[in-house]
This record gives C-alpha cells, sequence and structure tokens, in this order.
C-alpha cells in the first residue's frame, strides 16, 4: 500500500469561475508526487462526488471562493456518507471567514486552507491527513 | 557635445563609478541577494542612469499630458483640474440591502456607483435557479428582473450620478434594466453615464464567467456599442478588463498585453460591423489592476496609455484624438490581500492606490482590509475610501502632472513594458487574433505557468509576503468582524419572482422573448428587443435562456 500514489480530486463546486488557486494546487500536488484530477469548473456536489466514487481518490479538495461553502460543503460531505466514502479525506480552500471554520470541521473537513496558505503547507497535510485516515481504517 | 558624445562619457563615468566606488562596497558589503526582481518576477537591475533612456526622445515618447502618446496622462492637467473618480465597488444581498449601502457610501463623499452582482447574476441565472442555491446575494447583490434593479436605484437620481456595472455575459440585459428604472425616473438616456463592464473575452480568459460561445458573445457587446453611439452617448458601453487577469495570476506585463489585445479584439469587431472607429473609440474604457509593486505598476499604466494610442492612431487609423486616449479605472489587487493579519491590508491597498494615482487613473476602486475572507463591513468600505481621500488631499502629489517623468528607472520600465506588449501582440495575431489565441489556451496557459511560478517564490522565500512566510505570529491579534449574507436572501428573492411571475402579463413576456429570439437569429441590434423584454418584466434568466437557444453555450476546451 505504502507504494499507491495519493490519488487527489480538486473541484471547483458552484458557479464560482476563480480557478487559479485550484490548479496552482493541483500543479503542486502533482509535482509533490500525487495523482491529481482536476475537475473543471462549476460542479455540482452530485458530480464531485461521483467523480471521487470513479476515480477512487484519497483526498478531494473543493475550492470555493464565492461564499456559498455552508450550502455546499455539507451537501459533498453528506453524499460522502451516503455513498460510503467517509474515508476520503476533504479539504476546504478559498474565501472563508474565521466563524465558518469550525463549522466546517465539525462536518468532517480535515482543513481549510485560506489565502495565503503556503503549497509546501498544503502538500504535507494532505500527506499526513491521508496517512492518518490509512491507518485508523485498517 | 554630440549625442554620441555625450553616451561615450556616460559610459566612461559609469564604468568608473563602478570600479572605484561600487565594487569596494560590494567586496565589503555583498548585497542581499544574486537577482532582485518584480512582484512580476522582472530583474532588475541596481541602478538606472541616461544610458538606459537614450532610445527616448521626450517630445516623442514622453510629450505633454492631453497629447498624443498621452504617456504623461489624458488630461492636460490631470488631477489639478479634476481629482479621480472614488468609485468603491458594492453589493451583496437583496436589492435593498445594497441600496441601502450605495446610499451611505454617497453620504460619505464617493463620486460615483459600481455594483457587484451575486454569481447567478453574473451568469444570467435567476435566483431560484437550481444553480443558484447557496450562491444568492453572496458576492454581490442578486437581481433578477427589472424589479429587483427598481429597487436597487430607488432614491438615487440616475442623471446625477454615473454608475459602474460589472456585469459581462449577460451585461445587455442589465444594461437594458438600467436604462429602463431611468425612463421611469424621467431621466435622459442623452445624459446618464456610467459603464458595463461588458469585456467577455477576459471571462475566456480568466475570470470564466460566460454563457455563450465567442462569436454570438462578441455580436451582443457590437449590439450594446452601437446601441451606445446612438441612444446613450455619454455611456461607457465596455470596459476592457485586465484587473481579472492579473487576478488570476498573470505578471504585470501579461495583464497589460492581454487586454490591449483585447481591446484591439473589440475595435476590429465594430469595424468590421461597420461602425466608423471615430465613431465609438472615444467611449471605450479600460480597467487594470495594481499591486504591489510600486514603479511596475507606474510603468504599466503609463506604457498603456502609450501603446493604445499608437494602436488606435497607426493600426486603426482613428483620427479623433479621443479615439486614442486609454482611459481606465483601476482597482487595488485583491489577490495581493492577505487572511494572515488582515490589518496590514490596509498599508497594502495604500501603496497600490498610491501607485494608480501616480499612473494616472480616472477611477479608482480601493479594496477593504477583510476581503480576503468575506465581503467589507460597512467600516472596512469606509476606511477603504478614506484611504483615497487621504491620498487626493495630504499626499501633496496630485499637484503636479505624472511627477514620475524622466525618472530614468520608470521611464526605462515604461519602454520595457512598451516592448513586451507589442511582442505579445505579434504572437497572438500570428495566432489570428485574440478568439482563435483563447481557442487553442494561449493566453490562459501563460497566466497558470505565471501564477505557479509566483507561488513557487512565496513558497521557497524568494519573495516575502509579510505575516505569510515571515513575521508570522500564532494567533492573530485582534479579530475582524465579518459580514455575514445568511440564507433569507435566497428566501426573499424567490418569493419576490414568484410574486412577479404570477403578477406580470406572461402573454407580453412570451411576445417579447419570441421577437427577441427572431431578431437573434438575424441581424438586427438586439438592444430593442432587450428593452422590450426587461419592459414586460421578463426575468434576467429568461432572457439569457431565450439567447441560449440561439447562440448555444460555451465550452471551454480542454488544456
Amino acid at each position: 500500500m505504502g507504494e499507491r500514489k495519493i490519488r487527489v480530486l480538486i473541484a471547483k463546486p458552484g458557479l464560482d469561475g476563480h480557478d487559479r488557486g485550484a490548479k496552482v494546487v493541483a500543479r503542486a500536488l502533482r509535482d509533490a508526487g500525487m495523482e491529481v484530477i482536476y475537475t473543471g469548473l462549476r460542479q455540482t456536489p452530485e458530480q464531485i462526488v461521483t467523480a471521487a466514487l470513479q476515480e477512487d481518490v484519497d483526498v478531494i479538495g473543493l475550492s470555493i471562493l464565492s461564499g456559498a461553502h455552508m450550502t455546499l460543503v455539507p451537501r459533498v460531505m453528506q453524499l460522502l456518507q451516503e455513498k460510503g466514502l467517509q474515508d476520503v479525506v476533504v479539504f476546504v480552500g478559498g474565501i472563508i471567514p474565521q466563524e465558518d471554520i469550525p463549522k466546517l470541521k465539525a462536518l468532517g473537513v480535515a482543513e481549510v486552507f485560506l489565502p495565503g496558505t503556503l503549497l509546501e503547507q498544503i502538500v504535507n497535510v494532505v500527506r499526513q491527513s491521508v496517512k492518518r485516515s490509512l491507518e485508523t481504517s485498517e | 557635445m554630440t549625442t554620441k558624445e555625450m553616451t561615450s562619457h556616460l559610459e566612461e563615468a559609469l564604468s568608473r563609478w563602478e570600479e572605484q566606488t561600487l565594487r569596494p562596497t560590494l567586496a565589503r558589503l555583498p548585497e542581499r541577494a544574486a537577482e532582485f526582481t518584480t512582484t512580476s518576477l522582472r530583474p532588475i537591475k541596481r541602478l538606472y542612469t541616461p544610458l538606459d533612456i537614450q532610445h527616448l526622445d521626450f517630445e516623442r515618447d514622453i510629450g505633454f499630458p492631453g497629447e498624443y502618446p498621452f504617456t504623461r496622462g489624458i488630461h492636460p492637467t490631470m488631477y489639478r483640474g479634476k481629482l479621480w473618480t472614488m468609485r468603491q465597488f458594492a453589493g451583496f444581498g437583496t436589492a435593498f440591502d445594497t441600496n441601502k449601502r450605495f446610499k451611505y457610501l454617497l453620504e460619505q463623499g464617493q463620486m460615483g456607483l459600481s455594483v457587484a452582482f451575486d454569481l447567478p447574476t453574473l451568469m444570467g441565472l435567476d435566483s431560484d435557479h437550481p444553480l443558484a442555491e447557496g450562491e444568492v446575494g453572496k458576492c454581490g447583490v442578486a437581481v433578477s428582473s427589472l424589479e429587483d434593479m427598481e429597487v436597487l436605484f430607488d432614491g438615487i437620481p440616475l442623471e446625477e450620478v454615473t454608475t459602474s456595472m460589472t456585469i459581462n455575459a449577460p451585461a445587455a440585459v442589465i444594461f437594458a434594466m438600467y436604462l429602463v428604472v431611468a425612463e421611469k425616473q424621467g431621466a435622459d438616456w442623452k445624459k446618464i453615464s456610467g459603464t458595463i463592464q461588458n469585456d467577455i473575452l477576459k471571462e475566456y480568459i480568466a475570470q470564466k464567467e460566460w454563457i455563450y460561445p465567442p462569436a454570438p458573445s462578441m455580436r451582443l457587446i457590437v449590439d450594446t456599442i452601437a446601441f451606445c453611439t446612438q441612444e446613450v452617448p455619454r455611456w461607457h458601453p465596455i470596459s476592457i478588463s485586465g484587473y481579472h487577469i492579473r487576478e488570476a495570476g498573470a505578471t504585470a506585463l501579461q495583464e497589460l498585453a492581454f487586454t490591449l489585445r483585447d481591446g484591439i479584439e473589440y475595435v476590429e469587431w465594430c469595424v468590421r460591423a461597420g461602425l466608423d472607429v471615430d465613431a465609438f473609440a472615444p467611449r471605450l474604457s479600460f480597467f487594470f489592476n495594481c499591486h504591489n509593486d510600486f514603479f511596475e505598476e507606474i510603468a504599466k499604466f503609463r506604457a498603456a496609455r502609450k501603446v493604445w494610442a499608437r494602436v488606435m492612431r497607426e493600426r486603426f487609423g482613428a483620427r479623433d484624438p479621443r479615439s486614442w486616449m486609454c482611459r481606465f479605472h483601476t482597482q487595488t489587487a485583491g489577490c495581493s490581500l492577505t487572511a494572515q493579519q488582515p490589518y496590514n491590508n490596509v498599508v497594502r491597498t495604500t501603496i497600490q492606490a498610491l501607485a494608480a494615482v501616480l499612473g494616472g487613473t480616472q477611477s479608482l476602486h480601493t479594496n477593504a482590509l477583510d476581503e480576503a475572507l468575506a465581503l467589507p463591513t460597512e467600516f472596512t468600505a469606509m476606511l477603504a475610501l478614506r484611504t483615497q481621500q487621504i491620498i487626493a488631499h495630504e499626499s501633496g502629489v496630485v499637484n503636479t502632472v505624472d511627477p514620475l517623468a524622466g525618472s530614468y528607472f520608470v521611464e526605462a520600465l515604461t519602454s520595457e513594458m512598451e516592448r513586451g506588449c507589442y511582442e505579445y501582440f505579434e504572437k497572438i495575431d500570428a495566432m489570428g487574433g485574440m478568439i482563435a489565441a483563447i481557442e487553442r489556451g494561449f493566453p490562459q496557459k501563460e497566466i497558470q505557468e505565471a501564477a505557479y511560478r509566483y507561488q513557487q517564490a512565496v513558497d521557497r522565500r524568494e519573495k516575502i509576503i509579510v505575516g505569510v512566510n515571515e513575521y508570522v505570529l500564532e494567533k492573530e491579534p485582534i479579530e475582524v468582524p465579518i459580514l455575514y449574507i445568511d440564507e433569507s436572501v435566497a428566501e426573499i428573492q424567490k418569493e419576490r419572482l414568484r410574486r412577479l411571475r404570477a403578477r406580470r402579463d406572461n402573454a407580453k413576456v412570451h411576445r417579447t422573448l419570441e421577437a427577441l429570439k427572431e431578431a437573434a437569429r438575424g441581424t438586427e441590434n438586439t438592444m430593442p428587443y432587450i428593452l422590450e423584454c426587461v419592459r414586460a418584466y421578463a426575468t434576467l434568466g429568461e432572457i439569457c435562456d431565450a439567447l441560449k437557444e440561439v447562440f448555444g453555450e460555451y465550452q471551454e476546451p480542454p488544456f
């Protein structure tokens, strides 16, 4: 198992077209040796979870800068539960007010990355979370 | 002394300085880095001298403000005559909420309005569309029909204020709504003034809020421009935007080059549609970003004016000097703001705003300190406006025109920007124009590459961002209060739409939408038909859907 590359789905839910962060993070994770699939813009939570299932990913990164995170993230988390994908580690990145961060974490989001987060930090947190997730599920 | 003698004299003097003064200093005290670069990672020399600007001729290249090539500004007196328009972008929640904020900003001395619409509106969707869920009123105001527009401008006389509206794919529809509100107020279309962004090319390139494919989108834009020349002569029917290109990660040069090349594309389409270049070019306007790198930004603005003037005069043969002028709005860089220690953003914004003013902007939006976290609160919006007022009234930079002209460094950078621009034009022209370039992903890939390189430089700490990769605090010292938009906005909007659809004359709505489709299939100007739909209270979504039936939808090509 240790040799398998970490598989990541980077997704843009909702109507937001700001994809700079999503693309930069996708590339950084790829450069760090992970398999990264980018969904493209304007995906519904259903499409994202279906893609996660089909691509057999370990991690989903949701990029939202429009303020719709408190509607979109709970939908994704719920659908993951329904499909038995609760082991998939979910990250959120974007314009997220401080007070929403504990709420998102309570839903099962592993980490929230705000503007200014270093790529190195994202790569490290993703690696560690996947490791933890594998350990607990084994 | 001849120029040649002077040059060789200077070269000798420079070598002497390097030998006698510089070298011993460097031996004792090496510089902090092997290379110094701008925010855009452009290398900057240690020292600039007259040798760096010897290619420039004062009258031809720098010249006088208000005259070709407008390097120094489009007005002869610049801010001595009139300050730039302080125009803060605002919009959130319902039209009622934003109307209140507009009135507050006008009371605080703001000079013009600037409307931010929410994502469903930007995408041509009504607030009750399933895809609008969670997005209504979040990053701007929700406007689904004329009824919302009436509320938005209630009590604001449209003949007296100028309004800028950031709207692109559905720009013709939102503009029609504004015109009908003006009509209902009894305002004369010939007297109202403002701007619609109406720039679809930068949507394909950077911001990605498109509806229709390029050709019909360009046709709608030509329709609005042609309509304005006849009916709304003081309106700016397009604001050709680099702002979003920069936010997506472009360098300063890429922002400049892609934006001006987009401008060329629009002019070409209008001319091909039979418009006389001097009939519409004086109403074209631009919109640039202003990032942290002070001198690079100033050089960018000065080069923008110079390049555009030459393009209009030489490439398009425009004869009216007003057609040569690059008039532009500036917004400080949202992407430069940090979520960490957000109060530092006030300082960043001040530096950027100062560069925009020294670059000769016609209007300015300064970002609020909390915008890396949420939309601005009333307090942070006021502080952002005060930043501009302090520059205008206390800094003294407004007292003379283009104070940095003649600086060896600024003039050399301006020339570099200009050269870089023409190089990009050549590449894009060779591809067959901007739409062809977009279809093969050229500007998109250039921007992605630049965004990644920049982020790597930050990660490696080659670029220091205070509070992010240096001077980091474990715990934020001050908590920033946040403007929170809840889901009640969506509920209010859904209810308003339900009532509207029940109350209006639905047969008339149907007739006007059918007539619009018919016009869209042909070659007539669509604006009069869109106005009829709006007057009948057809919703934004209904009008955009009618056009979708005829035009189809854009799919981003994979690259």
